[in-house]
């Protein structure tokens, strides 16, 4: 069984269709980077798995581990092990990153009907973790994303993802804003999070990302829908002659 | 129409005061004090019949109308009997504030049996007002407790007061354990008047907390208080206030406070409870270099509706004041925070700073932000803030991503919303009672 399937998904939003029966197949494991120009629907794809409201679905479905997503709520698409990191995560004042990451996990485990962590064991596990992605230990304590540079904030999202272990992450434009040195510390992060169970989904435009991450599958989108897929060979293409290709063959 | 208009709205007003006259002279048994007093009171009386229930034709009353909320003033509560005093003792255990020193009014009655008046430390003088109002030797004192304003409720309270605690911090003298003065009303379909005084000497401080409860099956009453405070020269008050009345109550209670030079006031009032209150403070920075630090916090559902209104009053150069209000409005609720600064043509220097933010959680929920600044002097720094608005849904959003249920999204933004306010109170256990208080809001609204 897939981790992820979703067949013929129509999207719309405010009557204006972005979606237009989109398919894809991610099995567990695996890494799919989702390349396409702007306005070709990747971020949409990326809001309509997590439940972000404001978005019509008119036909198709997603299954996540065999079961019915657009059920689910956005909470409980995490509890289930899905996340997604924002392409512009948003700032919280008032609110620490400490007690953010806490409470989060701690509702995540609750939905699954997991005791919550106690503070010095999760104070640890999130003090390690930031330590590797070079987070230090003043940025955690102050409001989430509060007076964090671009890099800080794209690094804070793959704090969480890694803090969480959820099975399925999308990535929406983690590389957009970071420079070479972020960018490297954040695909450490991601190459971290590989592994056996786990599948990564990256949206991205460039290539760049691509050579840190090296992807298992590669899908092009245009006009909203998958317009073909094939191994990290298709972006080293993409690379060399552009979108323009595909959107005349969508 | 018109013509019906006309002809009915005197009617209505002269009922509600001829209510109001009946219940004055219904209580004379039971109001402490003779000769200059019971003058005092009657000329208190007269004051207020004379204007009657403020309505929204009063500007300070522009939304907060009496006369549509209270309607007219119900009789005086009964002196509390012994199973009262056991009902209030349950909702006594139920506000306690750990540690402190409680002095407890049941329906506008001191209860001695239900205070600590005999863990009072040295230079802290604890009477009752019933005792200042009749003793000869104590005149000078009881012309200042019954201090008034042009204020129409505090009028009625003056004619009205049944009793109180007076207390004094003696010059240089700090109070060891907070004061919880504890409000409670056991009475339905009755109304209750306290008067209070609180003295801090030069130099003296202290911790004064003040609850406003209602013991089990209490119900539509009406509680007026007043508490006159004076800080003395270089002296400290730090004072927190919450009402959780009954549903269905009316809470007035007004503070008429000067501040010494040099003196610092940290001032918290919250609202969690009732269905009409309001606090409304008239404060003189009467001496240079007073600090005053006021914040607020309005917990609103449902039909409830919340006033905090103060006058801040910069009478001396150098003074400073910053005052913080939130609300958060469910329901139908309706918040009101209303702040005047006045800067005196002699308070230059003068430094002042009102923020008002209201956060409203449905569409049937109102807030009424209004600042207003009164400047006479030509060399001061006043700054005023006002919004409103609802929960960011890009926020919401992001916590839900996250695996927060809707419900523990709101409760975290909105904690965050009021986490300024609170982070206000300048002492660590005040903060901490405060947290506790919004925290019984939050377990209400589930």
């Amino acid at each position: 069984m897939p981790l992820l399937e979703i067949r013929n998904l129509h999207v719309c939003v405010e009557g204006r269709e972005i979606l237009h029966g989109l398919d894809l197949t991610v099995n567990a494991g695996k890494v799919h980077a989702i390349m396409g120009p702007n306005g070709s629907g990747k971020s949409t794809l990326s809001h309509v798995i997590t439940g972000k409201p404001g978005y019509q679905i008119t036909a198709g479905r997603i299954l996540f581990k065999g079961e019915d997503l657009l059920a689910m709520g956005p909470d409980q698409r995490a509890a289930k092990g899905l996340f997604l990191a924002f392409q512009y995560p948003v700032e919280i004042p008032g609110v620490t990153t400490m007690n953010f990451l806490r409470t989060a996990l701690n509702a995540q485990r609750k939905a699954r009907g997991q005791s919550g962590y106690s503070t010095p064991h999760f104070l640890k596990k999130a003090r390690t973790v930031a330590k590797q992605l070079n987070i230090p230990q003043s940025m955690l304590k102050r409001g989430v994303n509060v007076g964090f540079s671009g890099g800080e904030k794209k690094r804070n999202e793959i704090l969480q993802m890694a803090l969480f272990e959820p099975d399925l992450c999308i990535l929406d434009e983690i590389d957009s804003g970071l420079d070479i040195d972020a960018l490297r510390i954040v695909a450490d992060g991601i190459n971290a999070m590989r592994s056996p169970d786990r599948s990564i989904i990256m949206i991205t435009h460039y290539q760049r990302l691509l050579n840190y991450v090296v992807p298992d599958v590669v899908h092009v989108m245009s006009r909203g829908r998958v317009v073909k897929s094939g191994d990290k060979q298709l972006a080293l293409e993409l690379e060399a002659s552009g979108y323009a290709q595909f959107e005349d063959a969508a | 129409m018109d013509l019906v208009l006309a002809k009915a709205m005197p009617e209505d007003k002269a009922n509600a005061e001829r209510a109001a006259s009946n219940v004055f002279a219904a209580a004379q048994g039971r109001l402490p004090g003779a000769g200059r007093i019971a003058a005092i009171r009657a000329r208190a009386f007269e004051a207020y019949e004379r204007v009657g229930l403020p309505h929204r034709r009063v500007e300070e009353w522009k939304y907060t109308d009496l006369r549509v909320l209270m309607r007219d003033v119900l009789r005086l509560a009964e002196r509390p009997d012994a199973s009262a005093l056991k009902r209030a003792q349950a909702a006594v255990d139920q506000a306690a504030f750990e540690g402190a020193i409680k002095l407890v009014l049941v329906d506008g009655m001191f209860a001695p049996n239900l205070s600590d008046v005999a863990k009072i430390g040295k230079g802290i003088d604890v009477q009752t007002l019933r005792e200042v109002l009749e003793s000869s030797a104590s005149d000078a004192l009881a012309g200042l407790v019954l201090s008034t304003t042009t204020d129409a409720m505090i009028s009625l309270n003056t004619a009205m007061a049944t009793d109180g605690v007076v207390v004094t911090i003696a010059e240089g003298k700090a109070l060891r354990r907070p004061l919880h003065v504890i409000h409670v009303s056991t009475t339905s379909s009755a109304s209750h008047f306290t008067r209070s005084y609180l003295h801090l000497g030069d130099g003296a401080h202290g911790t004064v907390v003040e609850s406003f409860v209602s013991a089990e099956s209490a119900c539509g009453y009406q509680a007026n208080n007043v508490m006159i405070v004076l800080v003395g020269n270089q002296a400290g008050l730090s004072h927190l206030r919450v009402k959780a009345d009954a549903a269905d109550a009316v809470n007035i209670s007004s503070e008429i406070i000067a501040v010494g030079s040099k003196a610092k006031l940290n001032l918290f009032d919250m609202i969690r409870g009732g269905a009409v209150s309001r606090y409304q403070d008239f404060i003189t920075l009467a001496g240079e270099g007073a600090e005053l630090c006021v914040n607020g916090v309005n917990l609103l559902m449902e039909k409830q509706h919340a006033d905090t209104t103060l006058v801040v009053d910069h009478a001396a150069p150098h003074c400073v004041s910053r005052q913080n209000f939130r609300a958060v409005v469910d329901g139908a609720g309706r918040s009101v925070f209303q702040g005047r600064i006045i800067a005196r043509p002699d308070a230059q220097k003068s430094d002042a700073k009102l923020t008002m933010r209201a956060l409203l959680l449905s569409d049937q929920a109102e807030a009424d932000n209004k600042p207003e600044l009164e400047i006479f002097a030509d060399d001061v720094k006043c700054g005023h803030g006002a919004t409103s608005g609802g929960l960011d849904e890009s926020l919401l959003f992001y916590l839900g991503a996250r695996g927060l249920s809707e419900n523990d999204a709101q409760a975290l933004l909105i904690r965050a919303f009021l986490g300024e306010a609170i982070e206000g109170i300048a002492n660590e256990n005040l903060r901490d009672f405060a947290t506790s208080q919004t925290e019984r809001w939050f377990k209400a609204r589930r």
